[in-house]
């Protein structure tokens, strides 16, 4: 028994090689395939365009929060000179990175189903109502493509930013380029928090142009960075599973990033419910209305579903520690907080679409397999030439020999 | 104990042996050691040292605190506690109509139960990890151990207890000897 020594990774697979043209082509063939039967789907049913662009709204949101979190988790890490989670940060690099192929499929939506799906996007809505009439100065169509974009932009060059300067001292080991990005992620931090928040509002709350809450920006970044955390451990296993990086990511690492799912399960909790109690509480109609909405005509059960599942449950099987520490058992809350987190982002989304009945059917599923399915694509593309961990970085021994306690 | 045994811990000025304390300068023989002495089935003993050393609780074969379960459960009952007093106040020795509503509404009563279950999961963990480790206390015999003082700047210090069921005053020595530390000291406790 010696003091832990750091594990060679020298000598362990740390690519994907020949696995990365495979998963792209599977996952890009399934998730065409998705999106085809999805389209097919939707314009055959009753709901038509305006079912399509409402489920491919939420279903690219659902992706979208993924790489946000990561993107929360990558800047994250330099700020505060995180040394335990420098094995993981390539794979969240990775995900923020698949950031412009969630650009490039937002464009649809902005260019053809804005009306659709935004009531204050149709011609004449402001005419008969004063809210939304008010309003005006921001939400109107030019204006709004133009924020969308421009926080595209600003996820898109956060995210090259601190893939590329990774990558870079991959090559060539050069310490300066990590402080090159702890100096940067003061700034980042800022821009990203306030381009999220932002999103928020304009992407899902002005849905219902009437409704508003101060809180929604954080409302999206909890769920988005709890998603991240609950896909992270997934790519892990896979990726162990297929013999690459065994010795490089440890129980201890689980351990940590089972934590971090815990912390902002409840973190989530914590404003979800801070925001419906001052709803709640304050019975403003124009406020209330939005959770009426959601509490009747059979919403009312993916609320319980989401009181249950997305909080309740995984609370309570992730406290004790073995659930963190076993090999595999965190992919179960994983699984199913990646399952709940799609419930909650359906549930702020759908019922603006149809107030009389949850309209869940096969077209959220394939437009779902779709959008993941070219995620994953892009994800493999994005780490064909990298390899799977920052190779060189100065803290890389500290995160191999970490010790959760 | 024998009586042969007794008069092995005592010296003639009646002081008692506190434990047999052994002296490495390194954390990886200091590992090793710790090591030897979990597998040879010591209970009473500890390891000095002036860091915190990673590996120290398994090397020392330390079983995980039981201290959550202390805490979920106070957490649970300041839970109980904070829906029963505010179902009580409100819906029973006090009512009164709040702004349309119910007397007993969920929603409203959510921050103080989450405030008790704070405040006693966190005075419980608080209260609960002193009372585990034996705190306060205001002097420990091993503050007498000359080999102590450096284990608080530059070297690493096992000590077994006396008091420990497989402590033998001349086997342990031996035992000690063989870890390959140092230096060897008998720590005595301190006069009365």
């Amino acid at each position: 028994m010696a003091m832990k020594v750091p594990l060679d990774i020298t000598k362990e697979e740390r690519r994907l090689g020949a696995l990365a043209p495979k998963i792209r082509m599977i996952a890009g063939i399934i998730g065409l395939l998705g999106l085809a039967g999805g389209i097919a789907v939707s314009f055959a049913g009753p709901e038509g365009g305006r079912g399509f662009f409402f489920s491919y709204l939420l279903n690219t949101t659902y992706f979208l929060t993924l790489s946000i979190g990561a993107l929360f988790f990558v800047i994250l890490h330099h700020l505060v000179r995180a040394g335990w989670s420098v094995v993981v940060r390539r794979i969240a690099e990775a995900m923020a990175g698949n950031l412009w192929i969630l650009g490039i499929a937002f464009l649809p939506l902005l260019l053809f189903g804005l009306e659709e799906v935004y009531v204050w996007a149709q011609p004449g809505a402001a005419e008969h109502d004063h809210l939304i009439q008010h309003k005006q100065a921001w939400l109107n169509q030019p204006f709004f493509i133009g924020r969308v974009v421009f926080y595209f932009v600003v996820w898109i060059l956060l995210s090259r930013y601190f893939l590329s300067l990774s990558t870079r001292q991959d090559a060539s080991g050069d310490p300066m380029l990590t402080v090159r990005m702890e100096r940067f992620s003061g700034f980042a931090m800022v821009a990203f928090a306030l381009s999220v928040s932002l999103a928020g509002f304009d992407l899902l709350m002005s849905l219902d142009p009437h409704w508003y809450s101060t809180m929604f920006g954080v409302y999206v970044f909890s769920g988005s960075t709890l998603g991240f955390l609950a896909f992270l451990p997934l790519v892990v296993m896979y990726l162990q599973s297929r013999g690459l990086l065994r010795n490089a990511i440890t129980r201890e690492h689980y351990h940590d990033i089972g934590k971090l799912v815990f912390a902002f399960t409840v973190f989530w909790a914590y404003i979800a419910y801070s925001q419906y109690m001052l709803i709640w509480y304050a019975n403003i109609p124009e406020e209330t209305i939005w959770l009426l909405r959601r509490q009747t005509n059979g919403w009312q059960r993916i609320g319980l579903v989401l009181l249950l599942g997305h909080f309740i449950v995984p609370f309570l099987v992730l406290l004790p520690r073995f659930m963190k520490r076993r090999k595999g058992l965190l992919a179960l809350p994983a699984v199913w907080i990646l399952i709940m987190h799609w419930f909650d982002l359906y549930w702020v989304i759908m019922p603006e679409m149809s107030a009389e009945g949850v309209p869940f059917g096969l077209r959220d599923v394939l437009l779902f397999v779709g959008i993941g399915g070219i995620y994953v694509a892009g994800l493999a593309h994005r780490l064909r030439d990298r390899a799977l961990v920052p190779e060189r970085d100065p803290r890389l021994t500290e995160s191999l020999i970490m010790e959760s306690v | 104990m024998s009586a042969k045994d007794e008069t092995m811990i005592r010296d003639g000025d009646d002081r008692r042996l506190y434990g047999l304390a052994v002296e490495f300068d390194s954390v990886n023989a200091l590992l090793q050691a710790c090591a030897s002495v979990r597998d040879a089935g010591f209970k009473k003993w500890d390891a000095y040292t002036p860091f915190p050393v990673h590996g120290l609780n398994d090397a020392m074969g330390i079983k995980h605190s039981r201290l959550p379960i202390l805490v979920l459960m106070a957490g649970a009952t300041g839970a109980g506690l904070g829906l029963l007093m505010q179902w009580w106040m409100n819906a029973v020795d006090y009512k009164f109509i709040i702004s349309g509503k119910p007397f007993f509404g969920l929603p409203a009563t959510i921050p103080i139960t989450f405030e008790l279950t704070i405040l006693l999961a966190a005075t419980s963990a608080f209260l609960g990890m002193l009372a585990f480790n034996s705190l306060p206390m205001y002097h420990h015999p091993i503050f007498a151990s000359r080999l102590h003082k450096r284990a608080t700047s530059d070297r690493f210090v096992i000590c077994i207890e006396a008091e420990d069921p497989r402590f033998d005053d001349r086997k342990t020595e031996e035992f000690l000897a063989a870890l390959g530390g140092t230096e060897i000291e008998r720590v005595w406790r301190e006069r009365r």
